[in-house]
């Protein structure tokens, strides 16, 4: 598959159909057993903590609280990529700052811990810090799944100014087929079979998700509140 | 066994009234639920909706019995089972709800069906081990039974958690809280995780519980999965339930702001967020908790709005009923 930059790319798929490791590899933190990733031309030779390449692409996990340290505070959170990449200091606490602006979070929340702080607020502080180094690829792994509506739409928001600004590609990976319609360009769904069910023969769900048409996001007329 | 047989006057039901928790931490107290009011009776399902800490779990821990030690609980939760003399869960002696309450009257239908089970045993080991906690030793039909009606073949049993897909570990989970015939069934955001067949599956398992006659209260922050099952949505927020009606009002005409912006941050609707944040727990502010983010906010709304149907003292108006 191809993520281009520019446009927002969709995966889904069933439960244990591989989405996640799939992504893991396109965020260089899994080497495939076979077959090759290039980003921008230039093939992945180091995996994992080797890769050169690793900031290039923004990674967004489901679950917030499994993806950041507990004992560092929400600012530590944003600042550490930053720092990683050899900012001075100030200079990556002024950028943090901002980029949890961006995200609507205050500043008496950038001093709290996780635990101190809802799902919801933890996700942003994730997304600020996969922003925090400007990626050209942003992969976001069901990263609202366990978020309410809201949330949701607030923090897809932020990344739709961010690639529009940037001109990044976004990959998202969710089963939630009303959001791939609204979000992704029609012509850039991907959907995963089922391979333990495949062997089957195609089961209810995965034929009705290939089959489902997917509209263009332009030619949806707006609901009337 | 079947519910649906129970005369009119003897009609089981779960009524919440003035019900609210409070956590002493260190220097402030957490206002988790703040005078929740509702009633769920057999043969509807109601939903409880809100997003993440807004005090929907606590509730759902709260009639379960199994808040912490610090929570400070008052106000009444009361099971009227029939006409039987009806339970009072708050200061209930942890007695009364392990030998009558919970698998008995409430059965709980966990989020994460498959980190629930014990990965070491069958599902057949393990529902025979509920069945005779709750008094009532099974033998292999009666175990046959209870598989084919939520769904799975008797031979389903003898596997293990890992050998079963989520379809099916979920169709445990519910066999489980099954096992002691509970009139009320309270399913704790029962589709965080699952993919969308998954989600119709458990919703559809939700409601045919429902269709024989149980009460159903659904706690979760999924619009649609609400919108498949429910007969009436109450909304939270900030601790409060801020509005209570039909699922068919909730969806189509809804008249709390805070219940309208929900909706329309639906990816198949407007997709645009609530600006700000919900408010702390521990710094809840005078009168209206949605007023800092409410475009109808007035002077009105230092007070506090009753709750008649919706909470609000400038809800929106719906002329037009498509």
């Amino acid at each position: 598959m191809t993520v281009r930059p520019g446009i927002v790319t969709g995966l889904s798929g069933p439960s244990g159909c591989g989405k996640s490791t799939l992504t893991r590899v396109l965020a260089m933190l899994l080497r495939p057993a076979a077959g090759r990733l290039t980003i921008d031309g230039t093939e992945v030779r180091r995996w994992r903590h080797r890769a050169g390449l690793r900031t290039r692409v923004g990674l967004i996990f489901q679950q917030p609280r499994l993806a950041v340290d507990p004992r560092f505070t929400l600012l530590d959170v944003i600042v550490e990529p930053l720092r990683a990449a050899g900012r001075p200091l100030a200079q990556a606490v002024a950028d943090a700052e901002r980029l949890a602006d961006e995200m609507g979070l205050t500043a008496d929340l950038l001093t709290r811990r996780p635990h101190e702080v809802s799902d919801g607020q933890l996700q942003r502080a994730c997304v600020a810090r996969a922003l925090a180094l400007r990626p050209r690829y942003v992969i976001c792994d069901e990263m609202t799944t366990m978020l309410d509506a809201s949330t949701q739409a607030h923090l897809v928001a932020r990344l739709e100014s961010y690639r529009q600004e940037t001109g990044a590609g976004v990959l998202a990976v969710t089963h939630d087929i009303d959001l791939l319609e609204r979000w992704c360009r029609p012509d850039a769904v991907h959907h995963l079979p089922d391979p333990a069910i495949m062997v089957e023969g195609m089961p209810a769900c995965v034929t009705k998700q290939v089959a489902r048409p997917v509209r263009n996001r332009e030619a949806r007329p707006p609901r009337s509140p | 066994m079947s519910h649906t047989s129970t005369s009119p006057e003897a009609v089981s039901r779960l009524r919440v009234d003035g019900l609210s928790v409070r956590f002493q931490i260190p220097g402030a107290v957490v206002r988790a639920v703040t005078d929740a009011r509702f009633e769920v009776r057999q043969g509807e399902c109601l939903a409880l909706v809100g997003e993440s800490g807004c005090g929907k779990s606590v509730m759902a821990h709260a009639l379960l019995g199994l808040l912490p030690a610090n929570a400070e609980v008052t106000g009444a939760v009361r099971l009227e089972t029939g006409g039987a003399e009806p339970v009072d869960l708050v200061g209930a002696p942890e007695d009364v709800l392990a030998r009558r309450v919970r698998g008995r009257m409430i059965g709980l239908v966990p989020q994460s069906p498959a980190t629930h089970l014990t990965p070491v045993r069958t599902a057949r080991a393990q529902l025979a081990e509920t069945l005779r906690e709750l008094g009532n030793p099974a033998g292999s039909d009666d175990l046959a039974d209870l598989a084919r009606r939520v769904g799975l073949r008797p031979a389903d049993l003898d596997l293990y958690p890992h050998q079963l897909s989520g379809g099916m570990a979920q169709r445990v989970a519910n066999a489980l809280a099954l096992a002691g015939d509970p009139w009320l069934i309270v399913a704790d955001e029962p589709t965080t995780g699952l993919d969308r067949p998954l989600v119709e599956t458990t919703m559809s398992e939700l409601r045919r519980l429902t269709d024989e006659g149980r009460a159903v209260l659904l706690i979760t922050h999924d619009l649609r999965a609400t919108e498949q099952v429910a007969d009436r949505v109450a909304v939270m927020y900030a601790g409060r339930i801020v509005s209570l009606t039909s699922a068919d009002e909730f969806f189509t005409r809804p008249r709390h702001p805070y219940a309208a912006g929900l909706l329309d941050a639906l990816p198949s609707r407007r997709f645009t967020a609530i600006p700000g944040h919900p408010p702390e727990l521990t710094l809840l502010p005078d009168g209206c908790a949605f007023r800092p983010r409410c475009d109808r906010a007035t002077a009105a709304c230092e007070r506090i709005p009753e709750l008649n149907e919706v909470a609000c003292h400038h809800p929106l108006e719906h002329h037009a009923v498509r």
